[in-house]
């Protein structure tokens, strides 16, 4: 069997400081099949893809092509070896056109050196006739749909000899037209002995497109069945979250009390339809879904991050007007963002100053004159009481790891008392150990009255620490379900999009 | 696990390490280095008379200085500053000559950069253009409006009051220099001492961080860009006061050295770091070279190109430092 797999991964593994992201993955993939490669976020797909591509080295292991050994040290290595990775973001020049954007970087030239128009126009439209893509190679792209983009790039992937495609969530901003479409392109690329990746998040699309597939979980590859009539829904999700839940998480229940926030048919960027749902002090609940489900933009709405459009929300009883961050912090409602560095550090700023950064003019004379005092007694009690591992307070927040970054984060919010704090994938790129921490602060909150909303990709962790999980898919809640109803498959059934 | 003992201690620790020292120090040291040097080095250059005028000279440079500090914290910069100061000397000496009142004059001048400042920092912070961009546009607009309201010539001024602001001593030392070391103290203090000075600070380090912590980034982009309108402003009226005219063509290029003044000291072009202390160093290290250069008759070409190799190597030297710092 293994021996007519054109491509194999044999013993792939990556290590990012601190992160596993692929163990040991070995797998082949034939000519001629479309292979499917499935896992929640984070389950290492688009880390496989990316050393396919040349644009990640593996930490150990081979790839093998034909049978040979084959290294990627770049993206160009990649593609002379006929790899081509179509991803969602498309790589492509919206200012140039469809005949540009194929050929570029090897335009054809007369011997002056200048661009050959009369040449590229005929081999431009060459490579979409092969396609069946009918519009015109002087087009510029920025004109193009989404579905007519993705057609100039396997244009583009055909033209450069690719021998091995892989699309990552191609159908993402596809019409059901387009993904049709789509489909008979790849089933043509099939037929031409091309071997295919297909990594999508809907369940259908990999029965209906793929000859084989590949799961993975927490970078390790789980199995790869070669004939789809081993497969289906059930076993597909149980191999995708089978892991048993382990003990990090220590979950312990906790009376709640009042109602803290209810969330009334909030519309705004991000959410497809007005939104409503309410949380309790002292309650734990879970956000679940996709990227892109919309779980952040609903977060920054009512931090006052992004304006809304409409909806009310009452916020103990009372109605709470949100329109900057500043205001929201006056109501006692707190932030800790998902991108930490993007959004969360201020990275040559010292451990001490990205403490205090919030709380300060509570304590400066007339929000003014800081209070030296307060600024240095506050850091070294955030510091002790969150075990925020630094040498000193005086250390640039830049030197600290993720984990510790998060905890002096969350520092800078528990410096003053929070009623509800939104906590947007709270342990994303920490160690286990800093994790269970971040767990144990979250439960010491809840038991003091605080509500907390954990938005997480990570399945376990939402299971694994909330009292309440609310699913949502596509801008939407499509679910609301206590601690004893929530299961993965249950949650990932409500989280997976519906095919219509 | 880590006792409060233990943190001060290492707090301790930290202070007494030489890499702090060279981090709070290091342009100040190269300072005095420098003006040792000259002592020796150069002729007259200790004298009375030349410490004067060297103080003389770097106290326009300096009073600017101040306020572009905060800008290159935040992470802008104001290209302005140079139209700023002789628009502002232009429109206090057109209004002096026209309803002969000194008050009247200096309010004028100030206005003008309280204006432009307001209209750099809205444009900025409201619209959201490059500061680059926009104080590009200003500078040129406000150049050009100091020549439409002089029509392109100087304008003299006879009033001896207004002269006082620009060539009376005070204890010996000349008031352009008090003023500029009360510019240092205020905005020394407003950055280490009050929460504006760590906003400006936090923006500049992480503008969308410091947002979502609350930090209201467009009112205090606006405020570091009227303040140094009005700072600019005032340049250019004591540069009017001792010139005892409103020149419309003075100070081209002003706000390259006042940038490059700062970058020599240490402040950061990308945000996030400085300290008045680096400016006072800045400005002064500009100032030393350029003094001594003349004194020494070198040919005003060659201290283009000396002040350009003096920059740059301060640069590179600044981030080889902090390539190490790092590793």
């Amino acid at each position: 069997m293994q021996t007519s797999d054109y491509l194999r991964f044999e013993g792939i593994g990556k290590v990012f400081p601190g992160v596993k992201a692929l163990d040991n993955i070995t797998f082949g993939a034939r000519e001629g099949s479309v292979h499917g490669l499935i896992g929640e976020n984070g389950a290492g797909k688009s880390t496989l893809l990316k050393i396919l591509s040349g644009a990640h080295q593996p930490s150990s292991g081979t790839i093998k092509i034909n049978g040979q050994d084959v290294k990627f040290s770049n993206a160009s290595a990649a593609i002379a070896a006929g790899v081509a990775v179509i991803y969602q973001e498309l790589q492509l020049v919206p200012e140039l056109t469809v005949a540009e954007n194929i050929f570029l970087g090897h335009l054809p030239a007369n011997k002056c050196g200048w661009v050959d128009k009369k040449e590229l126009i005929k081999k431009a439209m060459i490579e979409l006739d092969r396609i069946g893509e009918k519009v015109s190679p002087n087009t510029r792209l920025s004109k193009l749909s989404i579905a007519q983009r993705q057609m100039v790039e396997i244009a583009k992937a055909l033209s450069q000899g690719a021998k091995i495609i892989a699309f990552d969530e191609p159908t993402s901003s596809l019409s059901e037209r387009e993904t049709q479409q789509l489909f008979k392109i790849i089933s043509d690329l099939k037929a031409q002995g091309k071997i295919i990746f297909y990594v999508s998040h809907r369940m259908e699309e990999i029965f209906t497109v793929c000859d084989a597939v590949t799961v993975f979980r927490d970078g390790q590859h789980v199995r790869t069945e070669y004939d789809m009539n081993n497969v289906d829904n059930d076993n597909l999700v149980k191999w995708m979250v089978g892991r048993e839940l382990s003990d990090i998480y220590n979950y312990r229940s906790r009376p709640t009390g009042a109602e803290l926030i209810n969330v009334q048919n909030l519309t705004g960027p991000g959410l497809a339809e007005p939104t409503s749902f309410t949380v309790k002090r002292g309650e734990i609940v879970g956000f679940f879904g996709l990227v892109g489900a919309g779980r952040t933009e609903l977060m920054r709405l009512i931090f006052g991050a992004n304006k809304l459009t409409g909806g009310d929300i009452i916020l103990n009883g009372k109605k709470y007007e949100t329109s900057r961050p500043s205001q929201a912090i006056k109501n006692r409602i707190a932030y800790v963002p998902e991108d930490r560095k993007q959004d969360g550090v201020l990275p040559i700023a010292t451990v001490e100053e990205n403490i205090n950064v919030t709380s300060r003019p509570n304590h400066s004379s007339a929000r003014f004159w800081l209070n030296n005092k307060w600024e240095h007694k506050n850091a070294l009690e955030q510091i002790k009481s969150l075990r925020v591992k630094t040498p000193s307070a005086k250390q640039l927040m830049k030197n600290l790891s993720g984990g510790n970054q998060q905890k002096a984060i969350l520092g800078r919010w528990l410096s003053e008392k929070v009623d509800l704090l939104l906590f947007d994938e709270p342990t994303r790129g920490i160690d286990v150990g800093a994790k269970s921490e971040i767990y144990e602060i979250t439960y010491k909150l809840a038991e003091e009255g605080t509500g907390i909303i954990v938005v997480s990709s990570d399945l376990p962790e939402v299971l694994g620490i909330s009292d309440r999980i609310i699913v949502m898919r596509e801008g939407k809640i499509s679910g609301d379900l206590s601690r004893e109803e929530a299961s993965p498959q249950a949650i990932l059934k409500l989280a997976l999009p519906v095919e219509d | 696990m880590s006792s409060q003992a233990e943190y001060s201690d290492s707090m301790k620790q930290h202070t007494g390490i030489l890499g702090g020292i060279w981090e709070e120090a290091g342009m100040i040291l190269v300072l005095v280095g420098l003006f040792t040097l000259c002592s020796i080095v150069v002729p007259n250059f200790l004298s009375f008379r030349n410490m004067d005028s060297l103080a003389l000279a770097v106290s326009q440079t300096g009073m600017v200085a101040c306020t572009m500090l905060f800008c290159l914290a935040s992470g802008d910069f104001d290209m302005s500053v140079g139209s700023i100061v002789a628009c502002s000397g232009v429109v206090c000496a057109v209004i002096m000559e026209y309803t002969g009142s000194i008050f009247l004059g200096i309010s004028g001048g100030l206005l003008l950069g309280l204006i432009v400042g307001i209209a750099n920092g809205v444009i900025i912070a409201i619209l959201g253009i490059n500061a680059l961009i926009t104080t590009l546009a200003t500078m040129q607009i406000v150049r050009g409006a100091g020549y439409i309201f002089s029509n392109g010539r100087a304008v003299g001024i006879y009033f001896d009051d207004f002269f006082v602001l620009g060539n009376n001593d005070f204890i010996g030392i000349p008031i352009p220099v008090w003023i500029c070391i009360v510019c240092f103290v205020v905005f020394g203090t407003l950055l280490a001492k009050t929460t504006f000075g760590r906003n400006t600070l936090a923006i500049g380090g992480n503008e969308e961080a410091a947002y979502l912590a609350g930090i209201n980034v467009k009112l205090t982009k606006i405020i570091i860009f009227s303040l140094q309108g009005v700072i600019a402003g005032f340049a250019g009226i004591v540069l009017a006061s001792r010139m005892t005219s409103g020149q419309p063509m003075t100070s081209q290029g002003f706000e390259l050295e006042v940038i490059s003044a700062c970058v020599l000291g240490g402040v950061a072009m990308t945000g996030g770091v400085g300290r008045i202390s680096f400016v006072i160093a800045g400005v002064l290290i500009m100032g030393i070279i350029q003094n001594s250069m003349n004194l020494m008759n070198v040919d005003s070409f060659y201290q283009y190109l000396a002040r350009g190799v003096i920059l740059l190597a301060a640069v590179i030297f600044d981030k080889i430092k902090n390539k190490n710092n790092a590793s």
